[in-house]
């Protein structure tokens, strides 16, 4: 049975009560590493954005410190999230199922899971987030490299036209902008995680209860029993 | 200068031709900026390429290398015909109305006497009738045919707005324009200066490009007076110095002559000297000459000097020659008559034309000595350093001894700024290492060489072993010692020789001017022209009393000026010929009735009634010369003359090659260039970022200006297929050099005798020493010829060719 | 306690021969990046001024020259690329640079070799303060010298975009931004800027902004009997003046002059992010934590229903049952 809505690795542990794993070990340490990243990255990021956070520097030895060590930790990021990327950009293409399911945004919220239709390993809220990060990392490595003082001569002599003082400036503000929408997608992505009880495991220990497949990617949930089904029994 | 750097602010109009004041003399330039903030002053520069001067000027004029005498006889004969003259100066003031010989002559572009065998001129006739009482005749019409104005007006007659596009490239509405500006300063009231520097001296016909504007300015007035004059921008702190000191080979100190062969005795020497009149009244003030010589000669040998023998004039050198000027001298090295030579201060490698043949030179010597503060390319002519200097070290056996001297900063004594001003300054800093002052370098060798005399003996022991040594460290005398004797003293005691009463100066005393000189022996004083700069008020020349109460930039209590601490030479005749002033705003000096008085110290006797005595003491005539008699050896006007190495022909002569009688030796004549082969004009100059080879040791120097280049017009460029920054290859007949290319509109095609006329613009800054990149300089490829009066190489335009190269070397 | 420096008066005068305390103190600062609430001076200096005279420029590097002497700096011995810039741009040991350029004047023909000493502006409402983001690294006094404090920068760049006229250079070694300080440290004691002093033409001059403005309409009323109708001074309002300004012949092009801006002005660009935009970046961020903190405190959490457990060991069991 071909996969369609999970991915390889993603498969139901224990039967009573369920379990389903849903991330890898190595995808969860990545996770984890991109988060770490975002983490320091907007630390120090908000240190650079705003006169009032500068005092955030000092969490990393001060503002020089600071100033090469945002970069830096950039690049991590970059590679991590492609990683990530690599992993899970064909689960986040949207669907039919999306559409509806983000027309539904109230019911979501309400709580009123019956009206949903039934979703794969991500749901329309996860694939923005997915594609939102992707295409904020990229708006951000691109702005950030060009604005990255040290670089600079770099791109003088290889590329003028992100050296020049007016594309610097209109970098300095997609980088901006971009993390600006990237903290709130940070927000958004933390705070869903924690108000969606139950999902929180699935970035830990790798699995999920299979209550919580069930409410929130059942699709996902029933393609895996179906492979496993067909599988070799327990 | 016969003014002074401060004098600049007060004049109308700048003319900055020969020269590049802006570029090779920024600090004095600031007198340019000031008479034009402060007096509306205009500036015009007349130069080959649109340069540093040429940026801030008025007006600006290309004109090709090596042809100012036809520019500047245009603008004399277009002032003429114009009728911008001064002619109460001019007929008073000059020797327009002397009549000159029936048998001189000027015809295709050369004038009566000419031996092409022996290339210079048999002057007999270029001379002033002398009537029966030895004075000069004149006619005060100046109709007279014979008279100094007929000749002039005729001689400049060919220079016509069409001769002068034609020849110099300029375009005529240009000419004319200058013509104009300059015109206006034939107003009494109006001053025109004139800023000149090597760039009219390094031609073979440099002394007559000088003359032509010195014409120009008495024509207009513009001689003696504030702002105006002739000023000779002296490219180094003190060459003034330098050649007031006698530091020529014909020369002894305060310009008088070193004897010839021929002048056997003292009395010989003197008989063709001290000039008397050639008009009535007037002080003709080398009859002194006597006076100075025998002070200089005491001055050398103290008590051995004695009337006797002549002062000790028999232990002067005596020249078989002329001279032997540096041409000469290398010329010689060359040919093997040169065993041992002295480059104090000198990085002749770099600075004499012809670089293969100075290498050529160099390697015949047994034994170089270079006394400098630096590591100079001469020092290390012997050394491989590629394309740089590409000489086969293991050939030459030539023996260096590098001495390592003090700089400028490093010790005590004065400099001679362009204005004759002798400014005293100390020791700025500890001289590193183990270098030493020129004068215990000097003293050690005099002293060594003194003892080998006494213990082993040897030709001719009298020069040295009477020299006069008195110093308080023999070792090293102070130079405070040395300025006193430069001064001079009373060496008996000094009468009044109108009131034999009365005491002059007591014996030992410190002279307080050249007036207390004597030839009887009874004073002493090395250098006539500095006498007052120590008196016994002590040292003149450290005064710094920076306050000018007259406001015109005269400054009396500065430091000393010679002669006399007089601040514009020939000030008289900034007064009309009763002494009220041209100019009252400008009053230098005027007659109060009784005697001359004023801010300037009087350049003629004080008591000397006006329309008595000539504004022009030093010329037995009292007049300024147009026409200069016997004293240039190419001729007593200018006339034009192509380069040796030149695009065209000379239009006055096609035939005539270069100065006919300039300094040049047949095979390097031989090797002169045609433009068939090398068809682009190269001129020299300096770049301010630089003085010389030296500051190419200077980091800062270095940074402002890090690398050889040569500039070329934009035309050029295109022809040539170079473009900005590449590299080119530019040689000539004696060489080749490497260097970034500067293509620019500031350097234009100029078009003369009907073709485009290309010019190369060469600095000189770069060597294979120092913190800049590796280079060259314009003396690779410079042709061995020199000014026929003064031998000042013609670096200043030659031929070349150039080509675009590929890679690095 | 030696004698507190007086303030400059000319850059010529001469340097006093005792030692002077400095009189451009901490206190002094009127502006400073990233920090919003500077205190008010108890005292206000003369605003001063360095008047660049490019008429009377010969482009002779002196004031080059003289920078680098008295920053102590230490610039690359470069290559000659076929122009008289050398170095060929500001570095971060170059805080001034000549800049030349070839003007053909299609009025009146002639060739005009257009020589602009380039460098900091000193402007009263600074670029590069507004983009810093490091507290106090770049400073404002009261005179209206912007000066960079090297102890305080990171070394960024943001100052590089925030400044309308390219001037700051980042050390590649030091890591901080460096430009002209105006010499804040020798009008510290009295002295006017290394270059003013060292500028043979006093094409460079230094004062009171008031003797500055004076002294070049004095300059500008010779360029037009000279024939330069469009002179004038260039003190471009756009960033608020300037405290080191031009006498230009053709202050109608200052663009000529090797590009130096026609109207300048701080980038909307910069100018937008670091003004408003950030505040209400900030504030929606405050707004997306505490909503979220709201919605999990008062809002019922999506949490799974035993229900749903159930459910689920249905369908797992359900789909083996299908097998």
């Amino acid at each position: 049975m071909r996969r369609v809505y999970s991915a390889p690795g993603d498969r139901i542990e224990t039967r009573r009560p369920v379990t389903v794993s849903r991330y890898r070990g190595f995808t969860r340490v990545n996770h984890w590493l991109a988060a770490a990243c975002t983490i320091v990255l907007l630390l120090s990021g908000l240190a650079f954005f705003s006169p009032p956070l500068f005092f955030l520097t000092a969490l990393f030895g001060g503002g020089a410190t600071t100033r090469w060590l945002h970069p830096v930790i950039g690049i991590v990021l970059f590679f991590s999230f492609l990683v990530l990327f690599i992993q899970l950009w064909r689960l986040n293409l949207p669907r039919r199922e999306d559409v509806e399911w983000a027309r539904k945004t109230g019911d979501v919220l309400a709580g009123h899971g019956k009206n949903l239709p039934e979703l794969g390993k991500f749901n329309a809220g996860q694939k923005t987030m997915f594609w939102g990060m992707a295409g904020l990392i990229v708006a951000l490595s691109v702005s950030g490299v060009m604005i990255w003082e040290q670089q600079i001569p770099l791109w003088r002599d290889h590329a003028p036209v992100l050296a020049s003082i007016p594309a610097r400036r209109i970098a300095v503000a997609v980088h901006a902008s971009a993390a600006f929408l990237m903290i709130m997608l940070f927000i958004l992505h933390v705070y869903a995680a924690i108000w969606t009880r139950g999902t929180i495991r699935a970035m830990t220990r790798g699995t999920v209860t299979g209550g919580w497949a069930f409410r929130h990617h059942r699709k996902w949930l029933r393609e895996l029993a179906g492979r496993q089904g067909a599988g070799p029994a327990e | 200068m016969t003014n002074s750097w401060t004098d600049i602010k007060n004049t109308d109009l700048v003319v900055i031709m020969g020269g590049n004041a802006a570029e090779a003399h920024p600090c004095g330039f600031k007198w340019v900026t000031e008479a034009k903030h402060h007096r509306g002053a205009k500036l015009i520069v007349v130069d080959p390429r649109f340069n540093r001067s040429a940026s801030v000027a008025d007006y600006y004029a290309p004109i090709r290398p090596g042809s100012d005498i036809a520019f500047l006889m245009g603008v004399i004969r277009w002032c003429i015909e114009n009728d911008r003259v001064q002619w109460d100066y001019v007929r008073n003031y000059t020797n327009v109305s002397h009549l000159v010989r029936e048998d001189f002559g000027w015809a295709d572009g050369m004038f009566t006497g000419y031996d092409a065998e022996k290339r210079s001129y048999d002057q007999t006739s270029w001379e002033y009738q002398i009537g029966e009482d030895g004075f000069v005749l004149t006619d005060e019409t100046l109709e007279h045919p014979r008279s100094v104005w007929q000749l002039l007006k005729q001689h400049v007659e060919v220079y016509t707005p069409e001769f002068v596009e034609n020849t110099c490239g300029t375009p005529k509405d240009r000419f004319l324009k200058i013509c104009e500006m300059i015109g206006e300063t034939s107003a009494p009231d109006k001053a025109m200066t004139s800023m000149y520097a090597l760039g009219w001296t390094q031609h073979s016909k440099g002394a007559q490009n000088i003359r032509g504007m010195a014409m120009l300015q008495l024509l207009l007035g513009n001689i003696g007076i504030a702002g105006g004059g002739m000023n000779a921008l002296r490219g180094h702190s003190n060459i003034q110095g330098l050649t007031d000191v006698g530091l020529m080979s014909n020369l002894v100190p305060g310009y008088l002559a070193m004897p010839r062969e021929t002048e056997a005795d003292f009395t010989t020497y003197m008989s063709t000297r001290g000039n008397k009149p050639l008009r009535p009244n007037q002080m003709s003030y080398w009859q002194n000459y006597g006076k100075f010589m025998v002070s200089f000669l005491k001055a050398l040998w103290g008590d051995k000097a004695t009337a006797g023998n002549g002062w000790g004039y028999d232990w002067l050198p005596k020249l078989d020659i002329v001279q032997y000027d540096a041409m000469r001298m290398f010329d010689m090295m060359k040919n093997g008559k040169v065993n041992t030579y002295f480059f104090q201060g000198f990085n002749a490698l770099l600075s004499f034309p012809n670089r293969a043949k100075m290498t050529e030179a160099f390697s015949k010597l047994k034994l170089m000595v270079v006394m400098d503060p630096l590591a100079t390319e001469t020092a290390s002519f012997w050394e491989n350093h590629g394309i740089y200097n590409d000489v086969d070290s293991a050939s030459i056996q030539t023996e260096v001894l590098e001495l390592p001297t003090t700089c400028f900063a490093e010790d005590e004594g004065a400099t001679v700024n362009s204005g004759r001003w002798l400014q005293w300054h100390w020791a700025g800093a500890t001289p590193p290492g183990e270098a030493k002052s020129d004068v215990w370098i000097m003293s050690q060798i005099y002293l060594r060489v003194k003892k080998l005399y006494e213990e082993e003996g040897g030709t001719a022991p009298e020069p040295i072993l009477n020299l006069s040594w008195d110093y308080e460290n023999p070792e090293e005398p102070m130079p405070s010692e040395l300025a006193r004797e430069l001064n001079g003293r009373a060496l008996e005691t000094l009468y009044d020789p109108a009131d034999p009463t009365k005491v002059v100066l007591e014996a030992g005393q410190q002279l307080s001017g050249f007036g207390q000189m004597r030839d009887d022996g009874s004073t002493m004083g090395a250098c006539w022209i500095y006498a007052g700069c120590w008196t016994e008020a002590g040292n003149m020349m450290a005064r710094r009393d920076n306050s000018d109460p007259s406001g015109m930039g005269i400054f009396q209590n500065w430091s000393f000026a010679w002669p006399a601490n007089r601040r514009v030479l020939y000030n008289r005749a900034s007064c009309d010929p009763d002494g009220r002033p041209w100019d009252p705003n400008r009053t230098l000096i005027e007659w109060n009735g009784e005697k001359w008085a004023g801010a300037d110290v009087p350049d003629i006797a004080v008591t000397a009634k006006p329309r008595e005595v000539g504004p022009f003491i030093m010329n037995p005539e009292g007049t300024g010369r147009f026409f200069s008699r016997r004293l240039m050896r190419d001729g007593p006007f200018p006339t034009h003359m192509e380069p040796f190495e030149s695009p065209m022909a000379n239009p006055l002569n096609p035939e005539m090659r270069g100065n006919p009688v300039a300094r040049v030796f047949a095979d390097d004549l031989e090797k002169m260039a045609t433009s068939a082969e090398f068809p682009f004009v190269a001129t020299s100059y300096r770049l301010t970022e630089h003085f010389h080879f030296w500051t190419k040791h200077n980091r800062v120097n270095s940074v402002t200006q890090p690398e050889f280049f040569v500039e070329i017009s934009k035309e050029l460029a295109a022809e040539k297929g170079i473009t900005k920054g590449t590299r080119v290859r530019v040689w000539s007949a004696r060489g080749e050099i490497w260097a970034k290319a500067v293509v620019t509109k500031r350097i234009q095609p100029l078009i003369c005798d009907g073709k485009p006329v290309h010019i190369i613009g060469i600095p000189i800054h770069w060597g294979f020493k120092g913190a800049a990149r590796k280079g060259f300089g314009s003396n690779t490829l410079g042709p061995f010829v020199g000014d026929a009066n003064i031998e000042t190489p013609e670096f200043k335009a030659y031929l070349v060719n150039i080509e675009l190269v590929e890679g690095n070397a | 306690m030696t004698e507190r420096a007086r303030q400059p008066v000319t850059a010529a005068a001469n340097p006093p021969v005792s030692p002077l305390d400095s009189n451009l103190l901490p206190s002094d600062v009127v502006q400073a990046s990233a920090i919003s609430n500077t205190p008010m001076p108890d005292r206000l200096l003369d605003s001063v001024a360095k008047l660049i005279d490019v008429s009377k420029c010969i482009g002779c590097k002196a004031c080059q020259s003289a920078c680098i002497e008295w920053n102590d700096t230490y610039p690359e011995i470069e290559e000659n690329v076929g122009v008289y810039e050398n170095p060929h741009d500001l570095t971060p040991d170059m805080f001034t640079l000549m800049r030349f350029s070839e003007y053909e004047n299609p009025e009146s023909g002639d060739l005009e070799w257009l020589i602009r000493k380039d460098g900091c502006m000193h402007c009263a409402d600074p670029g590069c303060l507004k983009a810093c983001p490091a507290p106090g690294a770049i400073v404002q006094y009261s005179n209206g010298i912007v000066d960079f404090i090297s102890d305080n920068c990171i070394g960024c760049g943001y100052c590089v975009t925030g400044c309308p006229f390219n001037i700051p250079r980042i050390s590649r070694t030091a890591q901080v931004s460096k430009k002209c300080t105006l010499c804040s440290d020798r009008v510290a004691v009295g002295q006017g800027p290394a270059c003013a002093k060292a500028c043979p033409t006093q094409a460079i001059t230094f004062g009171t902004k008031e003797s500055q403005i004076a002294l070049a309409d004095e300059r500008i009323a010779d360029l037009k009997s000279r024939g330069y109708e469009n002179a004038g001074l260039y003190d471009p309002q756009g960033v608020g003046g300037t405290h080191v300004m031009y006498v230009l012949h053709h202050a109608d092009q200052p663009s000529l002059y090797s590009g130096l801006p026609d109207d300048p002005r701080i980038s909307p660009v910069v100018a937008g992010w670091k003004g408003p935009a950030k505040t209400a970046g900030l504030a929606m961020i405050g707004l997306a934590v505490a909503g979220s903190v709201l919605h999990g405190i008062f809002a019922k959490p999506n949490a799974v229903s035993e229900e749903e457990e159930r459910e689920a060991e249905d369908l797992v069991g359900d789909s083996r049952k299908e097998v």
